[in-house]
């Protein structure tokens, strides 16, 4: 039997984040648990097209990776080898006997430990993603390097400098408790939104790496739900990433422009990503425990579900706004429901929102970006102006500069003498 | 006699496949499912979402238990099925086969079907 090649690639992808956390238990060094995967892959690519896929691939790289490292080490002591993969990778109840002690020692856990390990308080969030696309995902630093717009080596320095970081910290490997359970879903949560939000945010729209991002941030939410699949949050976050990243293809323009939802063709929205989505938000929902993700991902649901940009519900985007305000207040929020507001009532009822945001926001282009508009459409342009050009220094990326100009532009066309 | 293929797969793997990989596999699917139904085999067919999108109705118990996830925790999951029309085990496994040259992984459970309903949805 023969087994594509691709398709190894794919399943020692797929395997990886079970393998490398339970290989990090058993090893307790996150050097080591990766070397020693790294070593049961090269083995699988010999076997695995000789003697076809195991039944277990995960459990497979698990048993041989961790033989493999022992091998090394009793080498190194000239004591005897272990039987080599050849002879085990046949003996399903080897591997299936592995796996059920695996299952009894928690592997929910030990993934679990090693997405918390990558979101380390101490670690800046953009190590936390890196470090969790290296070891998690199994990214090349290469990749991530692109997605990144670094160079390979400063990548590299980052996710080593991360990796020592973390090794000082030291790892915890005891059982946690519930209440420690739940911390550390919540902090990987919010791990897994960043990777999502580092691939989504505005101005790469042809930087595929980083679009690269957000199917990995799901497919690590899926992980997740996988693991814990009555977390009604963690069905959240995933529905609220398939939402946005259904937009994907409508995002920007052919010239790489953005295009604001409203404006979005909505015929190249992703109608399975949606379909998800909205299964999730389902189930989410008959376990009556509301949090930030479950309301985020509401909120898109009404965007998805609109058939054009008018045809949006204001009203119930603007009151789970306000419900999220309530559960997270945060200036950002209340930026975003001000657009609703100005939708339902009109821009001077979306100015007065954000009035008291000036301070807190005097950094953030999109505040500036709203307040413009508003003005704008309150046929105050001068103080429009202002804003814009406030905005325009602010903005993160070309496109969204680009976006602004476009604003100004239709500013001069207006003001201009009829 | 009619078939069930329920298609078993590593979903980890699938899920894990870029939209242009997920495109190219049924595309290459599509070429065998217009085969069989030009020779006038092919019944009702679905994809089904991951099964982090399922919810279990267990119903040993009074009133039944509704569980988030799927039935079983398996190796390889339930992601889809067709029903097939064939005159012998050997062609409906010759089906699977086509079926699975198009997209690798993974195992086809065929199971003869002993009450078929067609419904009637729309597409």
């Amino acid at each position: 039997m023969t087994t594509d090649l691709a398709w190894i690639d794919k399943a020692l992808i797929a395997a990886r984040p079970q393998a490398v956390a339970a290989l990090l238990r058993y090893f307790r060094d996150l050097e080591l648990a990766e070397e020693a995967f790294q070593e049961a892959c090269l083995k699988a690519l010999a076997a695995w097209p000789r003697n076809g896929p195991p039944r277990d691939p995960a459990a497979w790289l698990i048993f041989v990776g961790r033989n493999a490292a022992l091998d090394a080490k009793r080498r190194d002591r000239r004591l005897a080898a272990l039987p080599d993969e050849d002879a085990i990778s046949d003996l399903d109840d080897v591997e299936g006997d592995l796996v059920e002690r695996l299952d009894q020692a928690g592997y929910r856990d030990d993934i679990l430990r090693l997405l918390f390990v990558c979101c380390h308080p101490d670690l800046p969030s953009t190590q936390q993603i890196a470090l969790a696309l290296r070891v998690v995902s199994g990214l090349a630093v290469r990749q991530i390097a692109r997605a990144f717009l670094v160079s390979e080596s400063a990548m590299e320095q980052r996710i080593t400098r991360a990796k020592a970081r973390v090794a000082k910290a030291g790892t915890p490997f005891e059982t946690p408790s519930a209440i420690e359970r739940a911390e550390r879903l919540t902090a990987v949560s919010a791990m897994i939104y960043l990777v999502f939000n580092e691939g989504y945010s505005a101005g790469e729209a042809t930087n595929e790496a980083r679009t690269a991002l957000c199917d990995e941030a799901i497919r690590l939410a899926r992980l997740l739900m996988k693991l814990f699949p009555a977390e009604p949050e963690l069905m959240g976050l995933s529905a609220l990433m398939l939402l946005q990243h259904s937009r994907a293809a409508a995002r920007f323009d052919a010239e790489g422009g953005v295009v604001l939802l409203e404006e979005q063709d909505r015929a190249l929205w992703d109608r399975r990503m949606i379909a998800e989505g909205l299964a999730l938000i389902e189930k989410a929902m008959r376990r009556r425990a509301p949090g930030p993700y479950q309301i985020q991902s509401a909120i898109a649901a009404l965007h998805a579900q609109a058939a054009s940009g008018s045809d949006t519900d204001w009203r119930g985007i603007d009151q789970l706004y306000a419900t999220l305000e309530r559960m997270q207040p945060s200036p950002v929020v209340t930026l975003n429901r001000a657009v609703a507001a100005a939708k339902l009532a009109g821009p001077e009822a979306g100015l007065a929102l954000i009035e008291p945001l000036a301070d807190k926001l005097s950094g953030y282009f999109y505040y500036f970006g709203v307040r413009g508009v508003f003005l704008k459409q309150a046929n105050r342009f001068a103080e429009a102006r202002v804003a814009f050009d406030r905005a325009i220094a602010l903005a993160n990326s070309p496109a969204e500069a680009a976006h602004i100009r476009m604003h100004l532009d239709q500013l001069t066309s207006e003001a201009a003498p009829q | 006699m009619l078939y069930a293929l329920l298609c078993y797969h590593y979903e980890d793997v699938v899920t894990s496949w870029t939209k242009e990989e997920d495109d190219a596999c049924m595309a290459r699917l599509d070429v065998v499912h217009e085969k069989i139904a030009r020779q006038g085999k092919l019944g009702p067919a679905a994809r089904l979402m991951p099964t982090t999108a399922a919810t279990t109705l267990r119903k040993d118990s009074d009133p039944p238990l509704v569980i988030d996830g799927p039935f079983a925790e398996t190796k390889e999951q339930l992601l889809g099925f067709y029903v097939v029309d064939c005159a012998s085990l050997d062609e409906a496994l010759e089906i699977a086969r086509d079926l699975g040259r198009a997209n690798p992984g993974g195992s086809y459970e065929i199971r003869p079907v002993s009450l078929f309903k067609p419904g009637a949805l729309p597409t």
